[in-house]
């Protein structure tokens, strides 16, 4: 329905609403800041709309107010100072950004990762995806009035920081793993700690879903919000949950494998209307299907030989601090690397990750020398942050709330 | 189709299509890389969308490489493209002078392109043609230079206290 058809159709149907000074014969507007630091908009947005009382004409959305020039600053860092950068793109799934870059820098390298390492690579990663969309779906609930499950499932949140600040010492900036595989085993308790979270989380996820899913209000509320078509969304480059949520299937971890995910069996859920409720939907089947893969992948593990954590690349992943002190080799190995005198290839390469919001990407150029050439990073947020526009139009200023927190727009990963 | 049936496959059609305008192709890691002239990538991007058999309809990405060094081809623009149903993923890359910046824009392809090409204008100053919209998007408004490319060091250039030598490139 265009956006014209959908104005008509809300005047039309909506006649107890008070609609403004459009509905007469002379056509009004009114111009309403929303943001930059409106709360409902979960970070540093400037949306200018153009509205006709209560529904939104035209919007000019205003980005970049955290900009802090990450592909500039990546120029002059050597390779292993870029991982705390990648930390602040989408800060809610710091995790899986790091393993991307450590995978772009492996990929230039042609590093070949032991087995082990790829499925521990593998429960960080979906660990941080349950974390990522259970932040995204408890604020849909709190964006239409449901503070409710969004404090009982942030609990289940603290408990996944509790094992990324065992496996990382961090929560929120990671900075997790290395080049070259991770820089610690998991301890016993990150294991303890893993384990207790795939027995208390499905029951509390499940309680969650009580509270929302099948809820009247809830889906009245959401169901229709903000939708967009299969083919705009393509047009648009989406990816990740809402492109899946307009009925496209594409899914880097099945569509161009990493970290051996063609090994795990696991479903991409996809929706029809690319509405929020499809796309709280989702994202909710993926956090269950995450659920499945890390059990698969600790199943795995357990086959494998046990203690290995990185691969045997000397030249680029750091020696423990004891041989440093005691061994004329690992000390040497130690300042090249630290000391960016590492021979790095020459080349180009693009390596992609499924990220929270979808397809992460990596494009480095590399010229030999310690740090990249040019490092342009395919953030989704940025790319499909530019189709909300279109689709709050013809649409309330509550629905505009709404729609924003269901794309799970990341002020982070969207102005680098 | 393995990469390698793909970069012919393109090759011969961009071949067939375009003549003189496609320059050259070459397989980089996993991408089937293409090279060809500025003027035409609009076209064809077009052409590679509405063809069947390729149809390449999802911009990945798109990226500007400044070299500096490379007399008379300063810029670099790489686009991305992805065949989602036959999973296909190819790179498309123009060269052009620093004295001619102007790009045609993909925007009437790709509604994507168009926060992607206002990144790049806003971080190379690349103009694309065509734009509906061509204005700067994470910088400030103010701002008077391109910060992405070569020439502006990343830090302050009257500082002595930071040797580049040890600790720079």
């Amino acid at each position: 329905m265009s956006a014209k058809n959908k104005i008509e159709k809300i005047k039309t149907e909506n006649n107890s609403l008070s609609l403004g000074e459009g509905r007469g014969e002379v056509e009004e507007y009114s111009t309403l800041n929303l943001g930059p630091t409106h709360p409902a908009t979960h970070g540093i947005f400037q949306n200018v709309l153009k509205m006709d009382g209560e529904i939104i004409m035209d919007s000019e959305p205003t980005i970049g107010y955290i900009h802090r020039a990450f592909e500039k600053l990546a120029e002059r860092r050597p390779y292993y100072q870029i991982t705390p950068i990648t930390d602040r793109l989408n800060y809610c799934s710091s995790p899986i950004n790091n393993m991307g870059w450590h995978m772009t820098v492996e990929k230039l390298m042609g590093i070949e990762i032991p087995k082990r390492v790829q499925y521990m690579r593998v429960i960080i990663m979906e660990l941080a995806r349950i974390s990522d969309h259970v932040v995204c779906n408890s604020v849909i609930g709190v964006d239409t009035g449901a503070m409710t499950g969004f404090l009982y499932i942030f609990q289940m949140r603290e408990r996944i920081y509790d094992i990324y600040e065992e496996l990382c010492g961090a929560r929120l900036t990671t900075n997790i793993g290395r080049i070259g595989g991770l820089e610690r085993d998991f301890s016993p308790k990150a294991w303890d700690l893993l384990d207790k979270f795939l027995v208390d989380f499905p029951p509390a996820l499940k309680e969650f879903e009580n509270l929302l899913m099948r809820n009247r209000i809830f889906m009245d509320r959401t169901i229709n919000c903000g939708p967009i078509s299969a083919e705009r969304a393509l047009n648009y480059s989406f990816s990740g949950p809402n492109l899946r949520a307009a009925g496209v299937d594409y899914d880097v971890r099945v569509m161009n494998p990493y970290c051996s995910y063609e090994e795990f069996d696991f479903i991409i859920p996809v929706g029809t209307q690319g509405d929020t409720y499809d796309r709280f939907m989702v994202r909710q089947q993926e956090i269950w299907e995450s659920v499945k893969i890390i059990h698969q992948a600790i199943a795995k593990i357990k086959k494998e030989p046990a203690g290995v954590f990185h691969a045997d690349v000397p030249e680029f992943f750091l020696p423990p601090k004891e041989e440093v002190y005691n061994n004329m080799e690992a000390l040497i190995y130690h300042f090249k690397i630290v000391m960016g005198e590492t021979e790095i290839p020459k080349g180009e390469v693009y390596h992609a990750v499924e990220g929270g919001n979808g397809e992460l990407g990596y494009f480095l150029i590399s010229d030999g020398g310690r740090t990249p050439y040019r490092l342009h990073m395919r953030r989704p947020c940025f790319i499909y942050y530019q189709a909300y526009a279109e689709m709050i139009k013809g649409g309330m200023l509550s629905d505009a709330i709404l729609t924003m927190s269901s794309m799970n727009v990341i002020a982070g990963e969207l102005d680098a | 189709m393995d990469t390698q049936a793909l970069l012919t496959a393109v090759e011969s059609k961009l071949k067939a299509q375009f003549g003189d305008g496609f320059i050259s192709s070459k397989m980089n890691v996993d991408y089937p890389e293409f090279v060809v002239k500025r003027d035409i990538i609009c076209d064809v991007a077009d052409f590679l969308y509405k063809d069947e058999e390729l149809s390449f309809q999802y911009l990945t990405t798109m990226a500007t490489i400044h070299y500096p060094e490379n007399q008379g081809q300063e810029f670099a623009v790489m686009y991305q493209l992805h065949n989602l149903a036959k999973n296909l993923r190819i790179r498309i890359k123009i060269y052009f002078s620093s004295s001619d910046v102007n790009v045609p824009s993909l925007t009437p392809v790709f509604s994507a392109a168009n926060w992607m090409e206002r990144q790049e204008f806003d971080f190379f100053g690349i103009i694309f043609r065509g734009h509906p919209n061509l204005k700067r998007i994470l910088n400030m408004d103010e701002m008077t230079y391109h910060p992405m490319r070569k020439e502006y060091a990343l830090e302050d250039g009257t500082r002595e206290d930071k040797d580049d030598k040890m600790f720079g490139r």
